[in-house]
C-alpha cells in the first residue's frame, strides 16, 4: 500500500539588524552572556517595546520578492507563556495579522521538477532568550543576549511531498533570504536560520493525517534526516494499527530519532491579544514603492545578463553562485566590450578573488581595493593592445591592489606600455635580421624553431613590442 | 511655608525669599512629624538635600525654571534610581531601578526636587489604598477614612501640605477619586500626553500619569515641566509642546458645560451631589451656560473596565517570575514550583484577583466574548463622548458616588469597591482629559469633589475653567484640621 507524505515548513529566519527588534541593544553573535541584554531585554519594571523599523524593512523586502501581500496595517500581538528565558511572561509576536500574507517560492523539486512552494504568511516576532542547563550544577543559567532579537517567521502551505523536496524548499528560502535580498546572514550553526517541520502521511486522496511538528532543526542534514525519520516512524505506526497523536517532537541527531516533547493536550493557551504597548504597524505604499526599488535584481537576470558579454556558462555560474559577486561583476562589467568582459571576468574569479579571500575583504567592498575606474582602464588597455595580458595580471593589477596608483600610472612608471608603432618594431625586426644570419637561414631552411629564437631575440631587444605584430611583420619580411 | 502653592513657593525661591535647601528641610521634617499618615514609602534626606542643594546653585547661576527647587514626591508606580520602587508590594520590596521614569527625568531635569516616594495601591490597583503591602494610608481629613486610591499617598501628602506637589496615575480613576476623597486638585492628561515609560505597567491602554497639587494653576505649571513626547514610549503622542497655564486667564462667560444625567443617578449620595450642584450653579453665575447632555452607555464602563484592564494586567504583570528580580520564594520544588510560589508570595490579593480575571477573559473560547466584546464598548463610549463634545466644551459632574468610605467598608466586597470608580471609569476609557477639583464636604465633613472632563489634548482648557472657580472659590485652600 502506498502513502503520500505532506510537509510544511515554518522558518525562522533572523532579520540582519544591527539592534534589536524592540531595544537598541546589539544583534551581534558570541558576546559574553548577558552583555547585550537592555533594561527593555531584562523586561525591567516600566520598560517599554519601541519598534526597530529595519525589521519591518526587511519584511517587506521579503514579502515583495516572493510576490506577497504587504499588509498595510498589521498587528503585534502578546503571546502569554511562563518560561525563564521569555522575560516578560509574553513574546511579542503577530498573530491575527501578519505583515507579509501569500506568496510563493520556485524550487527544483527531485522528484516533481520546476514547482511553486506556496507560502501562507510571514509575520515578525521577537527571538527569546537561551537556557544553559549543562554548565550548572542543579542550576540553570540564562542567558538573555539572543532576547529580542528580530525573526521573520515564514510559513509554508503543507505541499511539499518528500523530505527532499522539503530540503530543496529550505534551500531555496535560505538562498533567497541570504544571497538575493540580504535580509538574514544565514549562519545555521549560530541559529539564524532554523526550521519546524510539519509532517503527516495519508492514503492518496484522503484527508489531511494528522500531523506532528519537529522543532528547531537547524541544519538541511537534519531537516532531510528527522523528516525521513518521522516519516518512517508515522507509516509504520499505521500500519501496525496504531494511531498518530498530534504532538510536538525533537529530533536527536546522535540517535537520528525524534522523540517526543508535549502533546497538543498539554500545549499552552497563549491567550494572544494586541500589545497595548504597540500602535498597529502602519505601513504606507510609498514606503513599499522605496523598498520595491531598492530590491535587487533576480539572480536568474543577472545570469542573462552575464551570457550577453559572451561569457563562458562555467563561469557564469562561479559568478551568480553568490549575489554579491554576481552584482559587483555586472557593475564593473558596465559598457565594456566582450573582449575586456573575458579580461575582467577572468581577473575577478582568479587573482582578485584570491586576493580577497586572503584579506577577508568583501566583494562588494572590491572597489575600495581595486577603483573600478582604473580597473576597466586596465581590461582596456590589454584590448587595444597597449599591454600585454601577462603584464597586466602579474605586475599592474599587484601594483593597483598595492595602493601604487592608477592603472596608467602603473603602466607608465613601470614602462610596460607595448610598442605597436610598425616603424619602430621593424627597425628593431631589421636589426636583428641583420644580426642573426645564421637563424634566417635555419629558418628558410625549414627550421620552424628557428622563427621562435628570432622572436625571442626580438622580444629581448625590445621587451615591450607587441608580440602580435612582432610575429606578423617578422613573417612577411622573412617571405 | 508648607502652606504655599508651587506658584508662590516658586516666587519665593526664585526671588531668594527661601533656598531649595531651606524648602526641603521643612517639607522632611514635616514628613517626619506626620509619619502617622503613612504616605511615605521611602524617604533619604541626603538626596533631597543634595538635590536642593544642586537646585541652589541653580538658582545662583541663573538658569533656573519657574519649578527648580520646588519639592515633589513621586507615586511608587515611577521607577527612580535614587530611591526604591516598589509598587507597593511586596513583589518588588526594596527593588532599585537602575534608570528613572521619564516623568521623574522630566520634573528633575525642570529642578523639582524629590521628597521620597508615595504609597498606594499594589500596582495601582485599588480605589481605597487599603491594598497596598506596607499598610493604610489615612485621610489627613478624617483618620478613619480612606485618602482614595490607588494614588491614596499622592492624595494625602498634598492634603496634609507634607509635600507640595505629588505625581500620580490614573489607570480607570486613580488620580481623581483620592483628590475628591482627600480634597486636592488631581488632574490625568490625555492618553498619550505623558510618557509611560518606568512607570510600572498596570492596564497599558488606559495609565497615565498626572498630578496632585493644591490648585489647578500648580498643575498647569507642572504639566509644563512634565508632559511631552517620548521616543521611549511607542503610545506617546508626537505633537509640539505647550504652555498648560495659557488658558489660566480665560474667562468661562459662554462656555457650555454638559452635565450628563447619568452621573446624578440613584446611586450618587444626596451630600455629594448637593455640593456638585452648588459648583455648577457657581460656573453659571461666573456665566457659563450648563447643558444637559447624555452619556448613556457610560455605565457600562465597570464591567468594560474590569475586562480590559485585567486582561492587561495578566499579562503585563507576568514578568514578576522571581527569576531576574523582585521577590523569589526560599523553597521550591522545581522551575514551575518556584515560579508559583514566587508569584503567590508576592503578590497581594488584589492584584492576584485581577490576574486571575484577565487571565480568563483571554482563555481561548472566552476572548470573542469578552474581551472583543469590551474593546467595541469601550470604542462606543469613546464615541458618545465625542458626540457629547459638539453640544459643550467641557463635561462636569461628581468624582464619585459618595465621600470616602471608612477603612474595611468595603474591603470584603470587591465589587463595591469597583463601583466607586463609576463616574471616573468613562473618561478613562475615552483617554480624554479630566480632573477632581475640591467643591465643597459632605457626610463626617468629609472632601467632595468636582470633576471637570474636556476633549483630547485640551487639558489647557480644563485647567483655565478650573482656575476660573478655584479664583471664585476657597475649598482648594482648606486645608485638614490639625495639620
Amino acid at each position: 500500500m502506498n502513502w503520500e507524505v505532506v510537509i510544511g515548513l515554518e522558518t525562522h529566519v533572523q532579520l540582519s539588524t544591527r539592534s534589536k527588534i524592540f531595544s537598541n541593544a546589539s544583534t551581534q553573535f558570541g558576546a559574553p552572556p548577558n552583555t547585550q541584554a537592555s533594561v527593555i531585554d531584562l523586561a525591567l519594571p516600566g520598560t517599554l517595546p519601541v519598534l526597530n523599523r529595519g525589521a519591518v524593512e526587511r519584511a517587506i523586502r521579503f514579502g515583495l520578492s516572493i510576490g506577497g501581500t504587504i499588509n498595510t496595517r498589521s498587528i503585534f500581538a502578546r503571546k502569554n507563556y511562563f518560561y525563564p528565558d521569555l522575560p516578560k511572561g509574553y513574546q511579542i509576536s503577530q498573530y491575527e495579522i501578519p505583515i507579509v500574507q501569500g506568496g510563493k517560492i520556485p524550487i527544483d523539486s527531485p522528484t516533481r521538477g520546476q514547482i511553486e512552494i506556496q507560502l501562507t504568511r510571514a509575520h515578525l516576532e521577537e527571538d527569546a532568550g537561551k537556557s544553559l542547563h549543562e554548565d550548572f550544577q542543579g542550576m540553570s543559567g540564562i542567558d538573555l543576549n539572543r532576547a529580542g532579537t528580530p525573526l521573520l517567521e515564514i510559513v509554508s502551505e503543507p505541499v511539499m511531498r518528500s523530505a527532499a523536496e522539503a530540503v530543496a524548499y529550505a534551500k531555496a528560502l535560505h538562498k533567497r533570504v541570504v544571497e538575493e535580498i540580504e535580509i538574514c546572514d544565514g549562519n545555521m550553526q549560530e541559529g539564524s536560520f532554523r526550521c519546524d517541520a510539519n509532517v503527516s502521511v495519508r492514503r492518496p486522496g484522503a484527508p489531511l493525517g494528522t500531523r506532528r511538528e519537529i522543532k528547531n532543526l537547524n541544519s538541511f542534514r537534519f531537516l532531510q534526516q528527522a523528516i525521513e525519520y518521522e516519516i518512517k516512524w508515522q507509516i509504520e505506526t499505521l500500519e501496525d494499527g496504531g494511531k498518530i497523536q498530534q504532538a510536538t517532537v525533537l529530533f536527536d541527531p546522535d540517535k537520528g530519532e525524534t522523540r517526543m516533547m508535549r502533546t497538543k493536550e498539554d500545549a499552552h493557551d497563549y491567550r494572544y491579544f494586541p500589545d497595548p504597548d504597540l500602535l498597529p504597524v502602519m505601513i504606507s505604499e510609498e514606503w513599499i514603492e522605496q523598498v520595491r526599488q531598492s530590491l535587487p535584481e533576480k539572480l536568474d537576470k543577472q545570469r542573462e545578463r552575464l551570457l550577453e558579454y559572451k561569457i563562458p556558462v562555467q563561469q557564469v555560474e562561479q559568478l551568480t553562485a553568490s549575489r554579491s559577486i554576481s552584482s559587483s561583476a555586472l557593475t564593473l562589467l558596465k559598457g565594456s566590450t566582450d573582449k575586456e568582459a573575458s579580461l575582467l571576468v577572468n581577473w575577478l574569479l582568479g587573482p582578485i578573488s584570491s586576493k580577497l579571500k586572503q584579506e577577508s575583504i568583501e566583494f562588494d567592498q572590491l572597489d575600495t581595493k581595486l577603483p573600478r575606474d582604473s580597473l576597466k582602464t586596465l581590461a582596456a588597455r590589454v584590448a587595444e593592445g597597449s599591454i600585454s595580458n601577462s603584464a597586466a595580471g602579474s605586475i599592474v593589477l599587484p601594483a593597483m591592489w598595492a595602493g601604487e596608483g592608477t592603472a596608467d600610472e602603473i603602466i607608465e612608471k613601470k614602462g610596460l606600455k607595448q610598442i605597436s608603432d610598425s616603424g619602430a618594431i621593424e627597425k628593431i625586426i631589421d636589426e636583428v635580421i641583420a644580426t642573426h644570419a645564421q637563424l634566417v637561414a635555419d629558418y628558410r631552411n625549414g627550421k620552424e624553431k628557428a622563427f621562435n629564437a628570432l622572436v625571442g631575440q626580438i622580444m629581448k631587444a625590445r621587451r615591450n613590442a607587441n608580440p602580435t605584430q612582432v610575429n606578423a611583420i617578422l613573417k612577411t619580411k622573412l617571405r | 511655608m508648607f502652606d504655599k502653592s508651587v506658584a508662590e513657593l516658586s516666587r519665593a525661591l526664585l526671588s531668594k525669599q527661601i533656598s531649595a535647601v531651606e524648602l526641603a528641610r521643612i517639607y522632611l521634617d514635616r514628613i517626619e512629624q506626620h509619619r502617622a499618615l503613612n504616605a511615605f514609602l521611602d524617604v533619604r534626606p541626603d538626596v533631597t538635600l543634595g538635590q536642593a542643594k544642586a537646585a541652589d546653585a541653580r538658582i545662583a547661576r541663573g538658569d533656573a525654571t519657574p519649578l527648580t527647587g520646588v519639592p515633589i514626591a513621586h507615586k511608587d508606580i515611577f521607577v527612580t534610581r535614587d530611591f526604591a520602587s516598589t509598587a507597593s508590594s511586596r513583589m518588588l520590596q526594596g527593588y532599585m531601578s537602575p534608570f528613572d521614569a521619564t516623568i521623574v527625568e522630566n520634573l528633575a531635569g525642570a529642578g523639582m526636587v524629590t521628597l521620597g516616594k508615595l504609597n498606594c495601591d499594589e500596582f495601582a490597583m485599588g480605589s481605597s489604598n487599603e491594598n497596598s503591602h506596607y499598610g493604610n494610608v489615612l485621610n489627613p481629613w478624617d483618620k478613619n477614612a480612606v485618602p482614595g486610591g490607588s494614588s491614596g499617598g499622592s492624595a494625602a501628602a498634598v492634603a496634609a501640605r507634607i509635600a507640595p506637589a505629588a505625581t500620580a496615575t490614573d489607570t480607570g480613576g486613580s488620580i481623581r477619586e483620592p483628590a475628591a476623597f482627600s480634597g486636592v486638585t488631581g488632574i490625568k492628561p490625555t492618553y498619550g500626553r505623558a510618557s509611560r515609560w518606568g512607570m510600572i505597567a498596570f492596564a497599558s491602554s488606559l495609565d497615565q500619569a498626572g498630578v496632585m497639587t493644591c490648585s489647578a494653576e500648580d498643575a498647569a505649571l507642572l504639566f509644563n515641566g512634565m508632559l511631552g513626547f517620548d521616543p521611549k514610549d511607542s503610545t506617546s503622542v508626537e505633537r509640539a509642546a505647550e504652555d498648560y497655564t495659557r488658558d489660566l486667564r480665560s474667562d468661562v462667560k459662554g462656555l457650555r458645560i454638559g452635565v450628563p444625567a447619568e452621573f446624578f443617578d440613584a446611586g450618587l449620595q444626596p451630600d455629594v451631589e448637593k455640593a456638585v450642584r452648588e459648583a455648577l450653579a457657581e460656573y453659571a453665575r461666573l456665566g457659563a451656560n450648563l447643558v444637559d447632555i447624555s452619556l448613556p452607555n457610560a455605565a457600562l464602563g465597570i464591567p468594560v473596565y474590569y475586562v480590559i484592564a485585567p486582561a492587561e494586567c495578566s499579562s503585563n504583570l507576568s514578568r514578576f517570575d522571581g527569576i531576574r528580580y523582585g521577590h523569589r520564594a526560599e523553597r521550591y520544588a522545581d522551575l514551575d514550583d518556584m515560579i508559583k510560589k514566587s508569584r503567590a508570595e508576592g503578590f497581594g490579593p488584589e492584584p492576584q484577583r485581577r490576574i486571575l480575571i484577565g487571565t480568563y477573559v483571554l482563555s481561548h473560547g472566552y476572548y470573542d466574548a469578552y474581551y472583543i466584546q469590551a474593546q467595541k464598548v469601550r470604542r462606543i463610549i469613546a464615541d458618545e463622548f465625542q458626540q457629547a463634545f459638539r453640544a459643550c466644551d467641557v463635561i462636569a459632574g461628581p468624582v464619585t458616588t459618595s465621600v470616602a468610605f471608612g477603612f474595611g467598608e468595603k474591603a470584603a466586597d470587591p465589587v463595591a469597591m469597583y463601583l466607586s470608580d463609576l463616574y471616573t471609569i468613562p473618561g478613562s476609557l475615552a483617554g480624554i482629559p479630566a480632573m477632581s477639583l475640591p467643591c465643597g464636604f459632605g457626610a463626617h465633613n468629609r472632601p467632595v469633589g468636582l470633576q471637570l472632563m474636556a476633549n483630547y489634548f485640551e487639558e489647557a482648557k480644563l485647567l483655565g475653567v478650573a482656575h476660573r472657580y478655584q479664583e471664585a472659590t476657597d475649598w482648594h485652600r482648606r486645608m485638614p484640621p490639625g495639620i
